[in-house]
């Protein structure tokens, strides 16, 4: 019996390493990536987030209505001049795949408008945003680091506002669009200088 | 009938021993000080708290140990980010004078290995200081060494609670010396590619709510040219 016994414990040892190895202890939902070839050359990824709803924090300064309700953004005089939101983002199918981080600021009389994106099956991106819209509204901006599947990529990320047009009750008031640009790391791109970027000048 | 027993006896045994082997690996060991502790460097510290209740915003999928806060943030709850957490934090100096504010977003990781004393997070840092600039840390931490001296023994414990003094690094990479990259990208940080160390002092932890009192520190090292047009 004591045979059986010490059997027992190997076998429960095995089973247990077994067990650990064979139900990895974190595993990530992960929905596929959808990417399309750009015409002159890189990746062309597109994210959005749908206003009001997928907005998780508003923080400035003198908000009216705190997004979320209770709220408490400090009042300290250094953040006076900093707005931080907070946001889910979409994918081109309207699924929620990540978390989104955007920060306006005035630093030495200059605007700073960043961008981080944290897709958590795949990595983050980091995004420093042009302080002048382009003439169509729209936002181009720099990727300037990325963790993980997005660490060896460069490229530029545009943001544009998009106004809902449908009558739908439960439509969205509109639409932060966002659309990356994916390129090599060798191959750092300059930013068009004018508004003739593909996707945004229509 | 008495074997079955004895086999069956055996096999808890051995998933019990399997389970305080894998607390208490001997090979698996603390990497100690961080490089930047160190280091000739100017070095940036911030500090900031890590108790859900006194964040600015704390957000996760509303079911795990900490709860949200406020409690009516908009919740992580669907599958791609249901196990992310999202924290925005006051951020002081080392004289603990508001420097600005910070933006944690950590996911747990696939590449956590429970065996080998691995227990990843990937997280990233936006951090914006007034008068300074902004800058994004990329880093995996390690919540092993956490998890076997804080709050293994806290759930032990009859009150499911742990008090005491616990300090360790929590970041682990991916720079080999176990630190973060972080890109600066204006003011001061334009341009500047700088590293990274986030460490945990805990005082208090509750298996059943978490954080009690615990505070989180950032150690950024300028590289020399920076440090030294700063001086300038």
């Amino acid at each position: 019996m004591i045979r059986t016994f010490i059997l027992g414990i190997l076998l429960g040892v095995l089973a247990a390493a077994g067990a650990l190895y064979a139900f990895p202890a974190v595993d990530q939902e992960r929905a596929a990536s959808i990417v399309t070839v750009a015409p002159n050359g890189g990746n062309v990824e597109s994210f959005h987030i749908n206003i009001p709803m997928d907005r998780v924090m508003t923080g400035r300064q003198g908000e009216g209505v705190p997004v979320p309700p209770g709220l408490n953004w400090p009042q300290d005089e250094v953040l006076a001049n900093v707005r931080t939101e907070m946001f889910k983002i979409r994918n081109a199918r309207d699924s929620v795949v990540g978390v989104a981080v955007r920060t306006a600021a005035r630093l030495d009389g200059e605007t700073v408008i960043d961008w981080m994106l944290h897709l958590p099956a795949r990595g983050s991106l980091f995004v420093n945003m042009e302080a002048v819209p382009r003439e169509n509204g729209f936002r181009l901006g720099r990727i300037r680091s990325g963790s993980r599947e997005f660490a060896p990529l460069s490229g530029m990320m545009g943001e544009r506002w998009v106004a809902n047009d449908s009558d739908d009750e439960d439509a969205p008031l509109g639409r932060i669009e966002l659309r990356t640009t994916y390129v090599g790391e060798l191959q750092e791109p300059d930013l068009p200088a004018d508004a003739d970027v593909e996707g945004y000048d229509q | 009938m008495k074997h079955i027993a004895s086999l069956l006896l055996g096999m808890l045994v051995g998933v019990i021993l399997f389970g305080l082997v894998l607390v208490y690996n001997p090979f698996v060991t603390d990497r100690g000080l961080s490089p930047l502790s160190v280091t000739d460097a100017q070095v940036i510290s911030l500090n900031y708290s890590v108790v859900p209740a006194e964040s600015i915003v704390f957000t996760n999928d509303g079911e795990s140990m900490h709860d949200p806060h406020p409690a009516k943030v908009l919740q992580l709850w669907e599958a791609p980010i249901r196990q992310t957490s999202a924290m925005v934090s006051l951020l002081h100096d080392a004289r603990s004078r508001v420097a600005g504010v910070g933006v944690k977003v950590s996911s747990l990781s696939e590449s956590s290995r429970l065996f080998n004393g691995d227990a990843i997070v990937d997280s990233v840092w936006y951090i914006f200081l007034p008068g300074n600039g902004s800058m994004f840390i990329q880093q995996t931490e390690n919540y092993w060494p956490f998890l076997q001296n804080v709050a293994f023994p806290a759930w032990r414990s009859s009150a499911n609670s742990w008090r005491g003094r616990w300090l360790g690094n929590l970041t682990a990479g991916p720079g080999a010396l176990g630190t973060a990259p972080a890109s600066g990208s204006s003011g001061r940080f334009a341009g500047l590619e700088m590293e990274a160390v986030e460490s945990l002092s805990v005082d208090a932890f509750s298996s059943d709510h978490g954080f009690i009192s615990a505070e989180g520190r950032l150690l950024i090292a300028l590289p020399e040219s920076a440090a030294g047009s700063a001086a300038n």
